[in-house]
């Protein structure tokens, strides 16, 4: 039986009057009984406006322009919330992307899901008591009793996400939402949480709809996956075939950008930009970055056709049904012979900023009794999870924080002044790493001047170079951050990285903010910049398969200490330490579902 | 991003900043033009006309020495006005000097200043004026140290917290990194970004100290007479608001148009630049 | 949490010690000193050197402060030199009285704001918030004193309900007091209620934007729930610290207000001072004013803590 059941469904901005481009525009989809269905897309792609209509909600600001959405025969979007709250949290209930921010701040933790069991189960105060504990122990918490009577802020993310979990469970439903279920978790925690949605779903037979950027989490959780691109969806069908044998060009290109250790090369990136709202184009969105457009792909929207019973492509020229990947990656540039160490880190130590007296808690160490020699021209990627101190690294290397021991020397710097600009730091989030009120001619100007203390002509010219290289024209001299996005953002901070001259490069987790096709093309141009101009790069990263994809030689960092320090293909194949078995473990289930790239 | 002409264009669009610019537009005109249109000098007293009610040989009626009181209402906002303009350039320099300075130093010397200022803005401002009268009688001039003194300790929070918003940004981080002198990133880095909101707190801060002028004037220990002054012709009418109540409301009348027509326009103007929160107490 | 109370305390105890450095420094260093202030034009010679002499004010400035501080922790604060009486004596009820008209401020003035504030942030630029809000415009941009003198007008001269200024002397009877106080705090709740008015109605507007709102929708929870569970107890927390620095501000005002209505407070007390140029009176007013602003702020922070539960974690 079809729980949910969405036709032709278009959502657009009022704010840009009757003929707005939509958010998303005609969806259709259904999920049947027990059925999982996952979506996939990146930002811009109109997956979570969907999500939450099919909650019956859409946003401020957004309206429905066409189409419907039913959940087991009750329509969504025709009634307003009064008569929608005994549905929702019921027997369709969504699981947050973000639980840190979705849960009630004066709420204690038992008090949500009491809440959810008051609104939706006929339970008394007692029974409602128990059976709380009894959710949360389903969802593997720990010491459930005591975690009622504690608040959001105390948890950490995956306890949290797993109490927003417990809590959609909590009123019985026969249909789950999840909302981004793993972004923002620890590798490892987010392999803990998939499995956890497998099991729940085995126990309960309940349908699931998942959105999500990561094809590695929709492989592993769904039976269907439905592929969106600028609001419209361009590829449906079963999730191991989608993956394994992509029809539509957008796809097979998607796949191929995602880093996997099963095939350690760099991913192909997606040439191009996907396109913004006011951007959309009357024919096939994905033209401008298709490598296979015919002439009457400009025309109108090409319709979803079944190629296959079960497998649908929105295109008008397919892809063929390869097992693989039919173009070989780009070559990878040889790595110049010299053995020069540029940066050498002998047993630093570096703690948290100093407890004063105010906090009296003892710190442990960020960083302990870390060693290790980057070359010239390297590529040396540091893997770890959030409070491994891979960042204090960075930013001890900096100069940023002090050393509480050991000592860091720069073989290529003779001072103060010329060690800081032989070592660049690139930032993780784009949005906050330039002045939004300098223009790019003037963000790539600073180092120029306070380096080389270059004239205004000179400047300029060195400025377009400098675009250049990381592959943007020179129009962009006169655009604020604002007007570009997230990965030209973090290109052009690359570039006023690279104006300095640096002999060492170290970059903050700088693909992590950015969606996966950036994300490779990110990694291509670092691969690149690095060989050409002989820079050795420090890459900090949480993704081991990036790491891999990008590096000569992985360290693994694991609370504070390195773990593990050896080439790429070694770390990869053969791990060592326990630590790093575990990561290369939870990093293959999560990329071995989708196919090698030859 | 949007030039000065955008942002009049936006403020003028709302129905509230329209009228708060007409107003404050108007009064500066009145303020200009006053010693010029006045038909009686507003120091002359006439014992003949003492407390007559509004005709047409004085347009307000006349006070309880004789005085015209329409011209009296006219020039009556003008030395407050210069007052105010002076102690708020005085208050937004030392202000926002001390709070940028705070914010990039962090660390002891943030936590010692804030410390002291906090003690100090325990006193209310209109104490301290108080104070010093008391040890030295009054003085119109003193009060726009007083004054700027008083109400730049709350433009120290105002800009501290607003460089603080900033300094805790990747990209102050990466000047700090490049090695860029700590004179560069404040006028480099966090003065294009917090100006506008820096101005718009300015035009507060002259609206509260024009309130304090006044209030002092109240009490007689603002402008002196015989200037004219909205607060002093309040405090004289007291007595006959009962018998001659024009004496009283023109002032109060041009005293609440001024100060509305401030508020409003530098409410649309925060909107105008995106500003949300703007403080609303001396202290926020 | 008892040790962060203890802290909190302590903290307020090092401001009052910095106020009373202040207060005794800002008079070190202008020209002259209590005496020259008070005999004015007759301060000089012998007449100066006497009255120096009785006042104690030949000794040093840091022996001079020691013995000031020393006599305020015994509660003794001074003599006014007009008045000739210890100070204490003259403030005491005075204190009171400035007491009780700000008590009445606040009673009146911040439920009536949560209340509206609350309503109007709900209501979002309809008709209720655009009325409140600009009634809350006008009420905290007219000076008290133009709003003081606004009420008396429509009162006690044009309605005839009151007698406009207070007429009772300031020993009177607590019950009498609250009543001659009623029209002052009307004038200084109205300014205390906008502020905290447009603060609260911020607040909700932007709770109301929260992802853990949206949440509570997607729960089914029926919307009066969201708002009166979800939405005002996490609008209200924020704004309650910021509550107390209102009211302490608004002491400030006390002084204009209590002139006005010629309520015999401390802020009346200060004005006729300075009239009489009595330096340590004035002194002792502006520390008790001090004094009242840090413990309003104590008890509204310590408040906040034990309200909020965020606040209770050492930060790390």
């Amino acid at each position: 039986m079809t729980l949910l059941a969405i036709d032709g469904l278009s959502i657009a901005a009022a704010a840009y009057g009757p003929d707005a481009p939509p958010v998303i525009d005609g969806i259709s989809l259904s999920v049947a009984e027990g059925e999982s269905l996952g979506i996939a897309g990146e930002s811009g792609s109109g997956k979570s406006t969907l999500l939450l209509a099919m909650m019956g909600l859409v946003q401020d600001g957004l309206h429905r322009t066409g189409g419907k959405a039913c959940f087991a025969g009750v329509s969504l979007l025709d009634r307003d919330d009064r008569e929608l709250t005994a549905l929702r949290g019921g027997r369709l209930a969504m699981v947050p992307q973000n639980a840190g921010t979705a849960l009630t701040p004066s709420f204690k933790i038992g008090q949500h899901i009491d809440e959810a069991l008051r609104l939706h189960t006929g339970l008394a105060a007692v029974a409602r008591t128990r059976r709380t504990v009894e959710l949360l122990r389903q969802v593997r918490l720990p010491d459930p009793e005591s975690l009622l009577k504690r608040y959001p802020h105390q948890l950490s993310g995956g306890q949290l996400q797993r109490v927003a979990i417990a809590m959609a469970l909590a009123g019985e439903p026969q249909a789950l939402l999840l909302d981004e279920p793993t972004s923002g978790l620890d590798v490892m925690t987010q392999q803990r949480i998939i499995e956890l949605l497998g099991e729940i779903r085995s126990q309960r037979a309940m349908a699931a709809v998942c959105v999500s950027h990561d094809l590695g989490v929709l492989a592993q959780l769904c039976d269907k996956l439905a592929v969106m691109y600028a609001g419209r969806i361009v590829e449906f069908g079963e999730a191991g075939r989608v993956l394994a044998e992509p029809r539509h060009p957008y796809v097979k290109a998607l796949v191929a950008s995602v880093p996997r250790l099963s095939s350690i090369s760099l991913p192909r990136p997606i040439g191009g930009a996907a396109p913004g709202l006011s951007e959309r184009l009357a024919g096939c969105s994905f033209l401008p970055r298709c490598s296979r457009a015919g002439s009457d792909c400009t025309g109108q929207q090409p319709p979803l056709q079944a190629l296959r019973p079960g497998h649908l492509v929105a295109c008008r020229y397919p892809e063929e049904a390869t097992q693989a990947a039919t173009s070989s990656p780009a070559p990878v540039i040889a790595r110049p012979a010299a053995e020069v160490p540029v940066l050498q880190l002998e047993n630093v130590t570096v703690s948290y900023r100093r407890s004063s007296w105010l906090s009296p808690q003892q710190q442990p160490p960020a960083v302990s009794g870390l060693s290790l020699t980057l070359m010239q021209s390297e590529i040396l990627a540091l893997v770890g999870e959030s409070g491994s101190g891979k960042s204090t690294v960075l930013r001890a290397i900096a100069g940023l924080w002090p050393l509480a021991g050991g000592s860091i020397t720069c073989s290529r710097a003779a001072d103060e002044h010329e060690r800081r600009r032989a070592v660049q730091l690139i930032f993780q989030n784009p949005d906050s790493s330039l002045n939004p009120r300098h223009r790019v001619e003037e963000i790539i100007a600073q180092p120029l001047r306070l380096y080389f203390h270059m004239g205004p002509e000179e400047i300029r010219a060195t400025a377009m170079r400098h675009l250049a290289s990381v592959e943007l024209d020179p129009r962009y001299l006169t655009r604020y951050p604002a007007q570009l996005s997230g990965g030209e953002r973090q290109r052009v901070a690359i570039a006023r990285a690279l104006a300095a001259k640096p002999s060492i490069l170290l970059c903050d987790e700088i693909t992590s903010a950015l969606d996966v096709s950036v994300q490779a093309a990110i990694l291509h141009l670092i691969h690149d910049l690095s060989r050409s101009q002989g820079v050795a790069v420090l890459f900090v990263t949480h993704n081991i398969a990036a790491a891999a994809a990008l590096a000569d030689r992985i360290g693994v960092l694991h609370e504070g200490q390195l773990a593990e320090l050896g080439p790429t293909a070694a770390v990869c194949s053969t791990p060592q330490h326990s630590y790093t078995k575990t990561l290369v473990r939870s990093a293959r289930a999560w990329t071995d579902q989708l196919p090698p790239v030859s | 991003m949007t030039g000065l002409r955008a942002t009049l264009a936006y403020v003028l669009r709302q129905p509230s900043g329209a009228v708060g610019l007409v107003l404050v537009a108007v009064h500066l005109l009145i303020a200009l033009a006053a010693p010029f249109i006045i038909p009686y000098d507003a120091a002359t007293q006439n014992a003949a006309a003492i407390l007559e009610p509004p005709s047409l040989t004085h347009l307000f009626g006349t006070d309880r020495l004789g005085r015209d009181v329409f011209s009296r209402t006219l020039l009556g906002g003008r030395e407050a006005m210069l007052i105010s303009t002076l102690s708020a350039i005085c208050a937004m320099a030392w202000g926002s000097l001390l709070g940028i300075v705070v914010a990039l130093a962090g660390g002891l010397l943030d936590a010692a200043v804030m410390r002291v200022v906090d003690a100090m803005v325990a006193i209310p401002w209109i104490l301290l004026v108080m104070l010093f009268v008391a040890a030295l009688g009054s003085s119109t001039a003193a009060l726009i140290p007083l004054l700027g003194f008083s109400y730049g300790l709350s433009v120290v929070y105002l800009a501290r917290s607003a460089a603080l918003d900033f300094v805790a940004r990747d990209f102050v981080l990466a000047a700090q990194v490049r090695g860029e002198s700590r004179w560069t990133i404040a006028v480099k880095e966090l003065s294009p970004n917090i100006r506008d909101s820096l101005a718009v707190q300015g035009a507060m801060q002259w609206s509260w100290i024009f309130l304090a002028v006044s209030s002092l004037s109240f009490l007689g220990m603002g402008v002196a007479p015989p200037t004219p002054d909205w607060g002093q012709m309040i405090a004289d009418a007291r007595g006959i608001m009962r018998t001659a109540p024009w004496t009283v409301v023109w002032p109060m009348v041009f005293l609440s148009s001024l100060i509305i027509g401030v508020n409003l326009a530098v409410d649309a103007w925060a909107k105008a630049l995106g500003i949300e929160r703007l403080g609303r107490t001396p202290q926020s | 949490m008892l040790g962060l109370i203890v802290r909190r305390a302590a903290s307020s105890l090092f401001t009052l010690i910095l106020i009373s450095v202040v207060v005794f420094a800002g008079l070190e260093f202008m020209p002259g000193d209590a005496c020259t202030a008070h005999l004015g034009r007759d301060g000089k010679g012998a007449v100066l050197e006497a009255c120096r002499a009785r006042m104690g004010l030949d000794a040093p400035p840091v022996k001079r402060f020691t013995q000031w501080a020393g006599d305020i922790l015994r509660g003794e604060l001074g003599t006014s030199m007009q008045r000739e009486k210890p100070i204490t004596e003259i403030v005491g009820w005075r204190l009171r009285n400035t007491l009780v008209l700000s008590a009445v401020a606040a009673l009146i003035g911040i439920p009536l704001a949560v209340l509206l504030g609350i309503i109007a942030g709900l209501r979002r630029d309809r008709l209720f918030d655009m009325a409140a809000s600009g009634t809350a415009l006008v009420a905290m941009t007219i000076p008290e004193f133009v709003s003081a003198t606004l009420l008396i007008l429509v009162f006690a001269v044009g309605l005839g309900w009151t007698a406009g200024v207070v007429t009772i002397g300031y020993k009177a009877p607590l019950l009498e007091m609250v009543s001659a106080a009623f029209l002052p705090a009307v004038v200084l709740s109205m300014v205390l209620a906008a502020h905290i008015m447009r603060m609260v109605r911020a607040s909700v507007i932007d709770v109301l934007k929260s992802d853990f709102v949206l949440m509570a929708r997607l729960k089914g929870v029926p919307q009066q729930q969201i708002i009166w569970r979800h939405v005002v107890p996490n609008s209200l927390l924020p704004v309650i610290s910021v509550i107390g620095l209102t009211v302490a501000w608004l002491l400030g005002g006390v002084v204009i207000v209590e002139s006005v209505f010629n309520y015999p407070g401390l802020g009346r007390l200060a004005v006729d001072a300075v009239g009489d140029r009595d330096l340590p009176l004035v002194q002792a007013i502006a520390l008790l004013f001090g004094i009242t602003y840090v413990v309003t702020n104590l008890m509204t922070d310590i408040a906040a803590l034990l309200l909020n539960p965020r606040l209770r974690t050492y930060r790390a």
